[in-house]
C-alpha cells in the first residue's frame, strides 16, 4: 500500500462572498516533498496555506493532514466540520512562516521561541531554551538571543520567524512569499537558510514564492494556479523552464520581466 | 484669612485619606471589571457578548449620583442590612467606571493586528494563551493612556460621595462653610482643588511610568532590558 500522502485537498472550494477563490481544488503533497505553488496575485495561493492553518475554513470539501481529516472530525460516525479543539489538535504538526514575519514584539527573541514548545508541547524552559539556542545557531544568530525582534533587521527577524516555526518540531512547513517584504540583499540569506533546512530535515514544504530561482532548485514539484485551480503540475524543470499552458508561459514571462 | 489657613488646611487633609481610599478601591474595582466586561465583549460568544454589552449601557447611560442612591439607600432596604457609605461608594465608583473600562479594553484589544493573532494560531497557542500571552500584552500598551484619563475622572467622581455622608475632602468642607466668611470659603475652595490637583498628578505619574514600562517590553522605546 502506498504511504499516505502528508497534505491532501479533495474538491475543497473556498468563496469568499461572491468570489470564487478555490473551486474544486484536489491536491496532495508526499512526506518530506517540497512543492511549490505559483500564480498570479489572487489566485488563492495564500488561502491554500490558511486553510491548512484553519486561519480560513472551506465551504466544501475535505483536508487531510498526516492521514487525519483537518477540516472535519468524526463524531458518532458521522463527518462534520472540525471543531476549535480538533483543528488545533491536527495542526499541531504544521508550522507556518508569514510574509510580514509575525513576530511577537512583546517577547524576546528567546521568548518568541519558547513561547509554544512551553505551552503547547510542554516542553520544560530549560530543556525550549536549549533547542532555542541551537535553532538560532543554526539561522545564525545566536548572538541575538536576548535581543527585542524590533531592533533586528528584516532577513534576520525572518530567520527568527522560521526558527519560531522549527521549534515546534513540524513535519510541514508552510512559507507564503516569506522573502517578499525584504530588502533585496538580505533575500540571499533567507533562500540560503531554507535550502539547508530542505537538505537537512525530511519536512513537507509548502511555498508560495516568487523567485523562480530558487523554486528550480528547491522544488519538487511545482504547482501552477489560477482561476482556483491547479493548472498545472510538474517538475521544476520542466514547468519553470517548458510550461505547457499558456497561461503559465505567460505568468512566468511576467515575473522574470518584473525584475 | 491667613490665619485661618493652618486651621482649614488640617482639618481638610483629615478628608484625604477616605478620598485615597475611594479612589484607590474605585480604581482596583475599575481594573477587574474593565478586565472582565472588556474581554467578554470580544468573546465568541454571543450569549457573553450580550452579557456584558447590557452592564456597560446600563453604567455608562445612568447617572452615577442615582447609582449610588440606589446603593445606599434603596439596596439596604431590599436585601435588609446597610452596606457602610465607603463601601458602596467604592463600588459605584468601580460600577461606573468599569464600564467606560470595558469599552477601552475592547478597543484596544481589537487594535491589535490581526498577524498577531494570526501568528500564535500557527504556534497552535490556546485562545486563552493567544489572549492573554500576545494580544493583551500589546494591547495594554494602548490602554494605558485613556485609563489615565479614566482615572483621574474617577478621582474627581469622589467627590460624589459626601452625598451619602462619607468623611472625605469635599464633605469636610461643607462641614466648615456655614460658619465662614466669604475668604475663608475661598480658602477652603481653593484647598479642595489643590488636593484635587496633587492627588491627579500623582495618578498622571504612576500611570507615567507604567506606559513606559509597557511601551518598553513591546520595543517602542529604546529598552535596556526585555522579559522573555
Ligand atoms: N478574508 C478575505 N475576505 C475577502 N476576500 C479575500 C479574503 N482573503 C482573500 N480574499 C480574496 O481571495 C482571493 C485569493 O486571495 P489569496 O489566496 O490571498 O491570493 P494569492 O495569495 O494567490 O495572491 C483574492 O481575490 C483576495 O482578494
Ligand atoms: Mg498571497
Amino acid at each position: 500500500m502506498p504511504a499516505e500522502p502528508m497534505i491532501v485537498f479533495e474538491g475543497v472550494h473556498k468563496r469568499f462572498g461572491d468570489s470564487v477563490v478555490l473551486s474544486d481544488l484536489d491536491l496532495a503533497v508526499d512526506p518530506g516533498e517540497h512543492v511549490t505553488l505559483i500564480g498570479p496575485s489572487g489566485s488563492g495561493k495564500t488561502t491554500i496555506l490558511r486553510l491548512l492553518m484553519c486561519l480560513e475554513r472551506v465551504d466544501a470539501g475535505t483536508i487531510r493532514v498526516g492521514g487525519r481529516y483537518l477540516s472535519h472530525m468524526h463524531r458518532r460516525g458521522e463527518l462534520v466540520p472540525a471543531d476549535e479543539k480538533h483543528s488545533r489538535d491536527v495542526r499541531r504538526r504544521i508550522g507556518m512562516v508569514f510574509q510580514q514575519f509575525n513576530l511577537f514584539p512583546n517577547m524576546s527573541v528567546l521568548g518568541n521561541l519558547i513561547e509554544a514548545p512551553t505551552r503547547v508541547l510542554g516542553l520544560s524552559r530549560a530543556e525550549a531554551t536549549e533547542r532555542a539556542a541551537e535553532l538560532l545557531d543554526m539561522v545564525g544568530l545566536a548572538e541575538k538571543i536576548d535581543e527585542h525582534p524590533a531592533r533586528l533587521s528584516g532577513g534576520q527577524q525572518q530567520r527568527v520567524a522560521i526558527a519560531r516555526a522549527l521549534a515546534m518540531r513540524p513535519d510541514v512547513l508552510l512559507l507564503d512569499e516569506i522573502t517578499s517584504a525584504l530588502d533585496p540583499e538580505l533575500v540571499a540569506g533567507v533562500l540560503r537558510l531554507l535550502r539547508r533546512i530542505g537538505d537537512t530535515t525530511d519536512i513537507t514544504i509548502l511555498c508560495v514564492t516568487h523567485e523562480i530561482g530558487f523554486a528550480r532548485d528547491f522544488s519538487d514539484r511545482v504547482l501552477m494556479l489560477d482561476g482556483g485551480r491547479v493548472i498545472e503540475d510538474g517538475p521544476p524543470d520542466q514547468l519553470l523552464r517548458e510550461p505547457r499552458q499558456p497561461r503559465t508561459k505567460e505568468f512566468l514571462a511576467a515575473v522574470l520581466e518584473g525584475r | 484669612m491667613l490665619d485661618s489657613l493652618p486651621l482649614i488646611l488640617s482639618f481638610l487633609m483629615a478628608g484625604v485619606p477616605p478620598t485615597v481610599l475611594a479612589t484607590v478601591g474605585g480604581i482596583a474595582l475599575t481594573v477587574v471589571l474593565s478586565a472582565v466586561a472588556g474581554l467578554a465583549l470580544v468573546s465568541r460568544h454571543r450569549a457573553v457578548r450580550a452579557v456584558s454589552r447590557v452592564y456597560v449601557e446600563f453604567f455608562r447611560g445612568t447617572s452615577e449620583v442615582v447609582q449610588l442612591f440606589w446603593i445606599f439607600f434603596v439596596l439596604p432596604a431590599l436585601v435588609g442590612y446597610q452596606i457602610i457609605p465607603l463601601g458602596a461608594g467604592i463600588l459605584v465608583l468601580g460600577l461606573n467606571h468599569g464600564a467606560y473600562g470595558a469599552e477601552i479594553v475592547r478597543g484596544a484589544v481589537r487594535a491589535v493586528p490581526r498577524a498577531q493573532h494570526e501568528g500564535a494560531v500557527a504556534l497552535s497557542l490556546s485562545p486563552w494563551d493567544r489572549m492573554r500571552r500576545v494580544v493583551l500584552p500589546q494591547a495594554v500598551v494602548e490602554m494605558l493612556p485613556p485609563f489615565t484619563n479614566l482615572f483621574i475622572q474617577l478621582l474627581k467622581s469622589t467627590a460624589l460621595l459626601s452625598l451619602v455622608v462619607v468623611d472625605e475632602v469635599v464633605r469636610r468642607g461643607q462641614l466648615l462653610v456655614p460658619n465662614l466668611g466669604v475668604g475663608e470659603k475661598l480658602t477652603i475652595y481653593l484647598v479642595e482643588l489643590v488636593i484635587y490637583l496633587v492627588l491627579a498628578l500623582l495618578i498622571t505619574a504612576g500611570m507615567r511610568l507604567l506606559e513606559r514600562r509597557a511601551a518598553a517590553r513591546v520595543g517602542r522605546v529604546p529598552a535596556t532590558g526585555v522579559a522573555t
